[in-house]
């Protein structure tokens, strides 16, 4: 049979973000496949250099799209290393429920992408509704819906408004109920098992070796999580499970999100009983006349889809001499995807990438 | 684990067809933002100052200051107001918290529907100052939202002292407490330590408003950010571009340059006076040449004097110096400095300090004839002859006085002449109960020194201080009121004498009536009595410091005659130039009195009399 070479996207379904796939094929068996990223390069990376400290806030949560709230906290951690700025109590307290928020509003969102994709469009839609609300609690929160812009060093932006933690359990519950109907239509129904089974299979020795983080590696049973490998804000105060499954393809990984996602709520509940009183923030430096001493950083939390790294450089100045993100789509959607899609038929190609929780923004950055 | 489910349960979700749908019907259906909700730009125009901090953080520069003919900037404000340019905007709210005044807000508000993309850039107004725009809930309507059709009272993300970007609170400066200083003369105030200083240097925003505040426009801004990194000789080199006498004004400037800071609109100004006089005390004098680059100054052979060593003629002959011309001060009284030195008490401005600026300034080569009085020793037509130009700065060193009743006896003083004295080491007559009348600087100089000399001699402090004004109108500034109310001294602002009472011709005290008000509806100084409403204060001994007046009996009268006045004042131009051109004044005869006025009336003469000689101007 003849040997054609096909472009999976940008523009093209199943593909969800601005990437795309060349596909070498043969009749619908994929031979090799090449990811291209660069159609959302913005070049943060060399933009944050020409910013100062503070102005760098409102840049990095525009990183990844789907999950502003990590890249904020990756950096406050950055600067807070190096310039030894300490976190009141509350504030790392505060900073883990909203990062929580976050996951479960970056799962929900990674749910709709999935049963779209796979045509579950029901689902889809509850996904998205509940995803709302979520970002309804971040509006109240911070004023923004999408970039929060809410964590900054020294702790956070602003303190919870009155009875809103009420109201993040009230959100959380509204949500919770209707996890047994996501299991009955999706997670259950055994059409989302024959489209997702044995789909972009790895083993354990693979996901280590090709840099599998996050669900990719927790779901050939790994169960590898910076918030339990090297806690920061307040996850070493309360316990919580790592959800992990041993197959290694797309069912398992979406089962890891949904497994996830529920203990995520749970942690917030967890982290709102105990939530301590008293300041959540340390006044930072003015802001025209901050200059973070030398030297350089590298921190890490576990952002929804992975480890997120940040490695920071800093001269000396108001500004950062060099910045540089590991994020979990990186290995994710060039090393792995390129590797499971060999063999795989066209019809799964989305199914693949999705599963592996590939954000092409993350990837250009 | 993996095992295949097998059910008909998806069909449950059938179910969810027959419930109502969550879409909202926009227009029709709106969702109510969040209160703290991000949205378009409110600004107070009242409480915005024009410092552009806004626009200085804005990471996308959105925000242009535009210049707003209509408004007439107070004293340390521009009439620049923030645009912005919402095809840039982001939202973040940075300018918010930056925002030192707290005039800056976000609103709820979130729709602009036009079809002019230019419309996106507009000047942020709110509704105190913009009826027009906002509008009340009835005239809104949706289908017209815009950035010039918004809804009133609808305010979104707001400022928080405790969040901001800035630091409202400045870094306490520490000094004597009350009881230890009144038993004394040492300096009160004990100065910055590095660390401190570098702190409080942090807080300056660069905005830029205390330089348009100074009276000698001082390069503020650069030199803060000199100190803060700890480079005290460009510091040094900023401050001495504009004035040269910084020991001096680090300790008693009246520092409109601090009424002025941004920061002092919620907050506490950043301390810019006690941060020059860290700059300067940190530097040994010998070193001083060298790093304001004055070792050698070559001289152009042209002459000035200068007749008065106070703020005025040092600051005239310094520069005239730099310039390359040969000056040479004329002081009447034993040491230079005049109203600095003979006015202002030692534990103000300590006699180190003063002497520092003067000897770097006479380092440099200006010469200073002390014990010499114009008139008496030297005539002003022997100036006139021997130099090219001539700059008076006399200043101010009579004493007004209350023409009550009573004043003529022998126990009325001018606080002036008493403070002159204290300085001279001369002996000045003090009672267990004394009487101040005025609410002015000099009257706090006074009541302080009395204080110290009072608790000397007696061991108790007995010091009454009555003044026209009431306490919020007191010229003395607030922390030399407060500070002397510390150290005992009672204050009864908001009255006026009427006459001194004595018996057997020894005054036994004042009796004062109630001041309604001290100022017409014109402004002008008209003070108005309630003549029923008096009492007593009682002291054996008055001061009197309710104002001073120039002295001008040097002056011969062929030189009155030539000189034209603006009412009772000498005219002068923007240099201190007289209607004789060859004539310049300055100090506290033309501007104040204060040193820094002073101090830039000094410079621009040297700007003037550079002209005058060079290009005869």
């Amino acid at each position: 049979m003849r040997e054609v070479e096909l472009y999976f996207g940008p523009q093209h379904l199943g593909m969800v973000g601005n990437f795309s796939i060349t596909l070498k094929v043969e009749g619908d068996r994929i031979l090799e496949a090449t990811s291209n990223p660069g159609y959302l390069h913005r070049g943060f990376e060399k933009l944050m250099e020409y910013r100062t400290w503070i102005q760098n806030f409102p840049l990095v949560c525009r990183i990844n799209v789907v999950e502003p709230d990590h890249m904020e906290m990756v950096y406050a951690m950055a600067v807070e290393k190096l310039a030894n700025i300490e976190v009141p109590e509350r504030a790392h307290w505060i900073r883990s429920i909203y990062l929580e928020l976050a996951r479960v509003g970056s799962h929900l969102f990674g749910l709709w992408a999935y049963s779209n994709m796979l045509g579950f469009d029901t689902v889809a839609q509850w996904a998205m509704y509940h995803r709302d609300l979520i970002l309804d609690l971040f509006e109240e929160l911070t004023g923004g819906r999408v970039y929060h812009i809410y964590i900054w060093p020294g702790g956070v932006r602003r303190d919870f408004p009155d009875g809103f933690a009420n109201k993040i359990v009230k959100t959380l519950h509204s949500i919770g109920k209707c996890v047994p109907d996501y299991d009955d239509t999706f997670f259950n129904n055994p059409l989302f098992y024959e489209r997702a089974h044995d789909i972009g299979k790895i083993t354990q020795e693979e996901a280590k070796e090709w840099g599998g983080v996050g669900q990719v590696l927790r779901a050939t049973g790994v169960p590898y999580d910076i918030r339990k490998v090297e806690p920061y804000a307040a996850y070493n105060k309360v316990d919580f499970k790592i959800p992990t499954r041993e197959e290694g393809d797309a069912y398992s990984r979406i089962w890891v999100i949904r497994d996830e996602l529920i203990e995520s709520v749970h942690l917030i509940f967890k982290l709102l009983d105990n939530l301590p009183e008293g300041e959540v923030y340390n006044r930072v430096p003015n802001p025209f006349k901050w200059r973070v001493p030398k030297g350089e950083a590298y921190v890490r939390v576990e952002s929804s889809r992975g480890e997120l790294g940040l490695y920071m450089v800093s001269n000396g100045e108001d500004k950062p001499y060099r910045v540089h993100f590991r994020t979990p789509s990186y290995p994710h959607g060039l090393t792995i995807l390129e590797k499971v899609l060999k063999g795989a038929s066209i019809a799964d190609v989305g199914n693949a990438m999705i599963s592996l929780y590939v954000v092409a923004p993350e990837i250009d950055r | 684990m993996d095992k295949k489910p097998k059910n008909l349960r998806p069909l449950k979700a059938l179910r969810y067809l027959f419930k109502k749908p969550k879409t909202l019907r926009y227009p029709f259906e709106l969702k109510e933002p969040a209160e703290r909700y991000r949205g378009l730009h409110l600004n107070d125009w009242d409480k915005c100052t024009g410092c552009g901090n806004c626009a200085d953080i804005c990471p996308n520069e959105a925000i242009e200051m535009k210049e707003i003919a209509e408004i007439e900037p107070e004293k340390g404000e521009k009439n620049e107001r923030p645009e912005i340019d919402y095809g840039r905007c982001c939202f973040c709210g940075l300018c918010v918290d930056i925002c030192p005044t707290g005039s800056l807000r976000l609103s709820r508000d979130y729709l602009h529907i036009h079809f002019d993309p230019n419309t996106f850039k507009i000047l942020a107004r709110d509704e105190k100052t913009d009826k027009e725009h906002f509008l009340p809930e009835e005239e809104y309507s949706i289908f017209k939202a815009s950035l010039a059709h918004r809804k009133e009272n609808y305010e979104g993300f707001a400022p928080d002292l405790i969040y901001a970007l800035f630091d409202p609170e400045r870094i306490p400066m520490s000094q004597i407490p009350p009881e230890e200083r009144k038993t004394s003369f040492i300096e009160q105030v004990k100065g910055f330590s590095q660390e401190e200083a570098t702190r409080e240097a942090s807080r300056c925003l660069e905005c830029k408003l205390c330089e348009d505040a100074c009276p000698a426009g001082m390069d503020i801004v650069d030199y803060v950010r000199n100190i803060w990194d700890n480079n005290l000789e460009g510091a040094a080199r900023d401050i001495y571009k504009t004035n040269p006498l910084p020991e001096i004004c680090g300790r008693v400037c009246t520092h409109n340059c601090e009424s002025a800071c941004a920061l002092g609109h919620q907050g506490e100004p950043v301390s810019i006076r006690w941060l020059k006089r860290y700059a300067l005390d940190n530097i040994p004098l010998e070193k001083y040449q060298k790093v304001l680059g004055t070792e050698e100054i070559e001289s152009i052979g042209k002459k000035v004097a200068i007749v008065g060593s106070g703020s005025g003629g040092l600051a005239a002959a310094y520069y005239l110096k730099l310039m390359g011309y040969e000056t040479i001060i004329f002081e009447k009284l034993p040491k230079p400095g005049g109203m600095m030195r003979y006015g202002i008490p030692e534990y103000r401005l300590p006699y180190e300090a003063l002497d520092k600026d003067i000897e770097y300034i006479k380092s440099t080569g200006v010469e200073i004839k002390c014990n010499t009085t114009i008139g008496e020793d030297i005539t002003l037509k022997d100036l006139r002859n021997g130099y090219d130009a001539v700059f008076i700065s006399t200043g101010l060193h009579l004493g007004r006085s209350t023409g009550v009743s009573g004043t003529d006896h022998t126990d009325v003083f001018q606080a002036i002449e008493q403070l002159r004295k204290v300085t001279m080491g001369e002996e000045i007559k003090v009672t267990d109960k004394i009487v101040v009348i005025g609410g002015g600087d000099v009257a706090m100089d006074i009541s302080r020194t009395l204080v110290r000399l009072q608790l000397k001699k007696f061991g108790t402090v007995d010091i009454t201080v009555s003044c026209l004004e009431t306490r919020d109108i007191m010229p003395a500034t607030p922390e030399e009121i407060e500070e002397a109310l510390e150290e005992g001294i009672d204050l009864y602002p908001g009255w006026g004498p009427e006459e001194i009472t004595i018996k057997d011709d020894k005054i036994t005290g004042v009796v004062m009536k109630k001041c309604l008000r001290v100022f017409d509806e014109e402004g002008r100084f008209n003070p108005e009595f309630n003549e029923e409403e008096t009492m007593e204060l009682k002291g054996s001994m008055i001061v009197e410091a309710i104002g001073q007046a120039p002295d001008f009996t040097f002056l011969p009268e062929e030189i009155k005659k030539g000189l034209e006045y603006e009412g009772r004042r000498i005219k002068i131009n923007e240099y201190g130039q007289t209607s004789l051109p060859w004539l310049f004044l300055g100090g506290d005869l033309a501007r104040g009195p204060d040193v820094i006025n002073a101090i830039d009336t000094g410079h621009k003469a040297a700007k003037g009399i550079d002209r005058f000689i060079s290009k005869n101007e």
